[in-house]
């Protein structure tokens, strides 16, 4: 069987030295913030995989499922891929949550209908972009339809505004969605990120 | 060399071990895997065009006791290119990715698909990370790669070039919810709740 070879194939080498981008990225490290206590419920509830498109909002919980050695961290190139993802790992037993931005809703309708068509369930935290303070109007268009759009998917959608209502939210969520196979979002408001601040 | 695809999919199982399961892409490839008779192992796409190498990543990373292999097309695997680049980032060693390669999008009218015309998939997967990538073009290697699939242990990208033609469909059941149901108990997944 020919294998592949392409040119520059003896340049790189394809590996993700996961520790060391972890350490290089400059966070702000609260522990006692409301992405630490997200991380302490996925724990707590057994999320075994968690896909992700790279996301502000969610960088502290992605840089602490990465440091994990027992949650799987999938970056993703869209956020439909962690759709089919979750539907696999739900196939094999293991629960996976999928963290996305608002914008990401738009990306996986159609990939839903797996979700429906099989009753698998599904959670995912999305914070929100386009709602509140929102510098790019850009944002907007997608951000506001979010809700509806979910609905229209048969997502039960859950919201939380404060920081204290996140992880009890995302708790509900998880115990919902894995104890009767149904597809649950948690919006995570945009005021819990808090106003970007833009340099000209 | 182009080979026919039910002839193609006897020969990938003939030798089926009780490990592997196997997730089909949307379109022929559910027929064609059905073809071979129908197996609770076997979780075929009805819908969800593009998904079926991250349903497959999904499952591969959450059982790696089971060898999982992807059987799709290249319109589907096409439709989801960065899921590529997604299991190349992943490249659990129990994950096989097969695409049966005709060059045409069979359901809809035989309209030509980017294979046909520039794109390379076993260079792509190459070039995603997935350094056992493999060009089948003939009955030998074919049953090499059949051979492969009960002993593989890294990361599999096969393509699989199959002559554009559509034959009888074989089609089972459309219920997804027996489908995933059935998958979970033939593979031993817990209760519901787990």
């Amino acid at each position: 069987m020919a294998r592949a070879g392409p040119p520059g194939a003896a340049m790189r080498e394809p590996t993700w030295d996961k520790e060391a981008e972890v350490a290089a990225t400059p966070l702000p490290r609260s522990e006692t913030g409301w992405p630490d206590q997200l991380f302490g419920v996925l724990k707590a509830k057994d999320i075994r995989q968690v896909g992700y498109v790279p996301d502000a909002g969610h960088s502290r919980l992605i840089e602490l499922c990465a440091g994990d050695s027992t949650i799987r961290d999938v970056v993703l190139t869209t956020e439909e891929e962690g759709i089919a993802l979750a539907a696999g790992a739900w196939l094999g037993g293991q629960r996976a949550v999928l963290l996305m931005q608002s914008s990401g809703i738009g990306n996986c309708i159609n990939m839903l209908s797996l979700i429906k068509s099989c009753r698998f369930p599904l959670v995912t935290l999305v914070t929100m972009r386009g709602e509140w303070a929102e510098f790019n109007p850009w944002q907007v268009p997608m951000g506001s339809i979010v809700e509806p759009a979910l609905r229209l998917c048969d997502v039960l959608v859950y919201r939380a505004d404060h920081a204290d209502a996140v992880a009890g939210t995302a708790e509900a969520a998880i115990d919902l969605a894995f104890a009767g196979e149904l597809a649950v979002a948690v919006l995570l408001s945009q005021k819990l990120i808090g106003r970007k601040v833009w340099v000209e | 060399m182009m080979l026919d695809r039910r002839t193609a999919i006897a020969a990938l199982l003939a030798h089926r071990g009780p490990d592997l399961a196997i997730v089909t892409g949307l379109g022929s490839t559910t027929y064609d895997v059905a073809s071979v008779g129908d197996d609770d192992r076997n979780f075929y796409l009805w819908g969800a065009m593009g998904g079926a190498a991250l349903v497959g990543l999904g499952l591969a990373l959450a059982r790696p006791d089971l060898r999982t292999a992807v059987i799709t097309g290249d319109g589907e695997l096409l439709m989801g290119l960065g899921g590529l680049a997604t299991v190349g980032v992943q490249r659990p060693a129990n994950l096989a990715i097969i695409v049966f390669d005709n060059g045409v999008y069979g359901e809809t009218g035989m309209q030509a698909s980017h294979t046909r015309h520039a794109v390379d998939l076993v260079a792509t997967a190459h070039a995603c990370g997935i350094e056992l990538a493999l060009d089948v073009t003939d009955p030998s290697e074919l049953q090499r790669l059949g051979l492969l699939l009960s002993r593989f242990d890294r990361t599999l990208f096969a393509r699989v070039r199959i002559a554009p033609d559509e034959p009888t469909r074989v089609l089972p059941t459309r219920d997804g919810v027996e489908l995933k149901l059935r998958f979970r108990r033939a593979v031993g997944t817990g209760a519901a709740d787990n």
